[in-house]
């Protein structure tokens, strides 16, 4: 270092013409929120989830339709081979009883997976511009968000072909159910899209732990065999919040198809389900919370990491 | 002048990984080598930029000089040491970063902006002179991906360009575009200092920051070999040769 001070030679070309009054403080320009600057820039988030969405469908003919053809399809392949080919007889619309579970699994793989490769995918935003980084994984999971809605579209017009009359509580147990995945996929985005800066590993294991998922919860199989197979035990099964979120949808819409709905949810639930659904948000949000701790430790090392 | 850049003793260092496979490290370990290494970017520097300001900031490739801007920026934190700034940092940084090729160019000019921290009124209000100022034509709402690459830099340019900020950071940005697009930044960018907005100008033209600045900053193997008047920094640089006094105009190079 050599010259500290500041001299200000007149420079060719005409003087100053004004002085800038800067109202603000001076501040550390790397200093974030974390989440709750995702909030306050919710214009950003909006306009990245939009561009997720309309590049994914950009030059498709049938464009946001096939967000609708692909649930549709689903449901009757797992009709077909569930109520005909297999015909699990004794067990009342067990189609609707899958896609129930398929709808909630998805939106959480999907989060999950997406919300993991997010700041890779991102890196040339993340590596230049001072943009908040738990920008993408909530944008992730708010894209896989936009993709629940054709898929509960059909599952509610399915459902209302099997005469199905909606009541307050299923529309409290769905609502309580997607906001234990939004949360929970939030949270596990955040823990992995940091981790998958350092190792690339991650995006792999990931995959592995959305195949447990799948069968981890009451889908292809009914949360009443469960019970027969394990007894008591079957109460640590209800420890997974995902487990939870399933349930709650099927007592939102699948218990609502069937004949005797109140004898379909007290032989086939859990007796506590609100219950286990508020502690499975609860401890959601505490993994939130230990998810941005973390994200905000690492955060600092993630541009060079890139 | 109220101080707009403070930077107080900023060191920034960086892990060099010569192994990073699970064989690799295993093999390093076994034969006693060294698994990763440290250098420092940016090392122990310290200065004050005030308000109205217009430094220009240069050194060789690889002097700590991006590092240094992306502290400013925010985009990476100091390990030891400080970095403040007051009001709005934004510019000529990474211009096009986010822009998605399937997108219109329209779309992009948003969210292009939304990026550097405008909002959906102020890109309205701006939208029509970033669109003469990127010369993009009809090609506004046609995907980016389709456009030219000299297309593409100045629709990222002119988005950086109307940000408006207090702080206006600028890294050797002016390498793309034709003359009359050079020309049209540099006056732009000579305007932006007019207004009483702290410049911060990374180049390696000594021609340009001669014009465009009033204080240089040479930075050497991430120290500051250098802060003070213009002509003495480019001397102290030795990019006013005056065995080849034009070499800027001969490799085309107006940065």
């Amino acid at each position: 270092m050599t010259d500290v001070e500041t001299p200000h030679a007149a420079s060719e070309g005409e003087p100053r013409a004004e002085v800038r009054v800067v109202d603000a403080p001076l501040r550390p320009p790397s200093d974030t929120t974390g989440l709750m600057e995702v909030f306050r820039r919710r214009y950003l988030l909006r306009l990245l989830v939009k561009r997720e969405i309309s590049a994914r469908y950009q030059g498709s003919f049938l464009g946001l339709l096939w967000s609708y053809i692909n649930p549709l399809s689903q449901f009757l392949i797992y009709y077909f081979i569930m109520q005909i080919v297999i015909g699990r007889g004794q067990f009342e619309n067990f189609a609707v009883h899958v896609f129930c579970g398929l709808i909630v699994v998805h939106f959480f793989t999907e989060t999950f997976n997406a919300g993991t490769r997010s700041i890779v995918r991102n890196k040339s935003l993340v590596q230049k511009m001072a943009v908040p980084r738990e920008m993408f994984p909530v944008a992730s999971m708010l894209v896989s968000l936009f993709h629940v809605v054709p898929q509960l579209v059909i599952l509610v017009a399915v459902s209302l072909l099997y005469g199905y009359t909606p009541d307050p509580g299923a529309f409290a147990a769905a609502s309580l159910a997607l906001a234990i995945v939004m949360v929970l996929g939030t949270a596990l985005a955040l823990l992995f899209s940091t981790a998958n800066v350092f190792f690339r590993d991650f995006s792999s294991a990931v995959n592995i732990l959305t195949n447990f998922t799948r069968f981890g919860v009451p889908m292809i199989y009914p949360y009443t065999m469960v019970q027969e197979r394990f007894g008591s035990a079957a109460e640590y099964y209800l420890w997974n919040p995902m487990a939870n979120a399933v349930l709650l949808v099927q007592r939102g819409f699948w218990v609502g198809t069937t004949k005797d709905p109140e004898e379909t949810a007290r032989v086939h639930l859990p007796a506590n389900l609100f219950e286990l659904g508020l502690w499975s948000l609860l401890g959601s949000l505490v993994l939130l919370v230990v998810a941005q701790r973390v994200f905000s430790r690492l955060e600092q090392r993630i541009p060079e990491r890139l | 002048m109220s101080d707009s850049i403070v930077v107080d003793h900023a060191t920034k260092n960086f892990t060099l990984r010569y192994h990073r496979t699970l064989k690799d490290i295993t093999v390093a370990m076994s034969r006693g080598r060294a698994i990763s290494d440290t250098f420092q970017a940016v090392d122990d520097v310290s200065f004050t930029v005030g308000q109205g300001e217009s430094i220009g900031l240069m050194g060789l490739n690889g002097s700590g000089k991006s590092t240094l801007l992306k502290l400013i920026i925010g985009v990476m934190r100091p390990d030891s040491g400080e970095v403040l700034t007051r009001g709005r940092v934004s510019g000529l940084i990474a211009t096009g970063a986010g822009f998605h090729p399937q997108l219109t160019g329209r779309e992009n000019i948003f969210l292009n902006a939304a990026i550097l921290g405008m909002t959906e009124q102020e890109t309205k209000a701006k939208f029509d002179d970033i669109v003469e100022f990127a010369e993009v034509g009809r090609f506004l709402d046609t995907p980016v991906g389709t456009y030219s690459s000299g297309m593409y830099a100045r629709l990222g340019f002119a988005v950086a360009i109307h940000v408006d900020s207090d702080v206006f950071l600028a890294d050797e940005v002016l390498a793309v575009g034709d003359r009359p697009f050079k020309k049209k930044c540099l006056e732009r960018m000579q305007e932006i200092r007019h207004s009483g907005r702290t410049v911060f100008y990374v180049s390696h033209s000594a021609g340009s920051v001669r014009k465009m600045c009033d204080r240089v900053i040479v930075l050497e193997k991430g120290r500051v070999a250098y802060d003070g008047e213009v002509d003495a920094g480019i001397r102290f640089l030795k990019y006013d040769d005056p065995g080849q006094p034009d070499l800027d105009d001969e490799i085309g190079a107006d940065i």
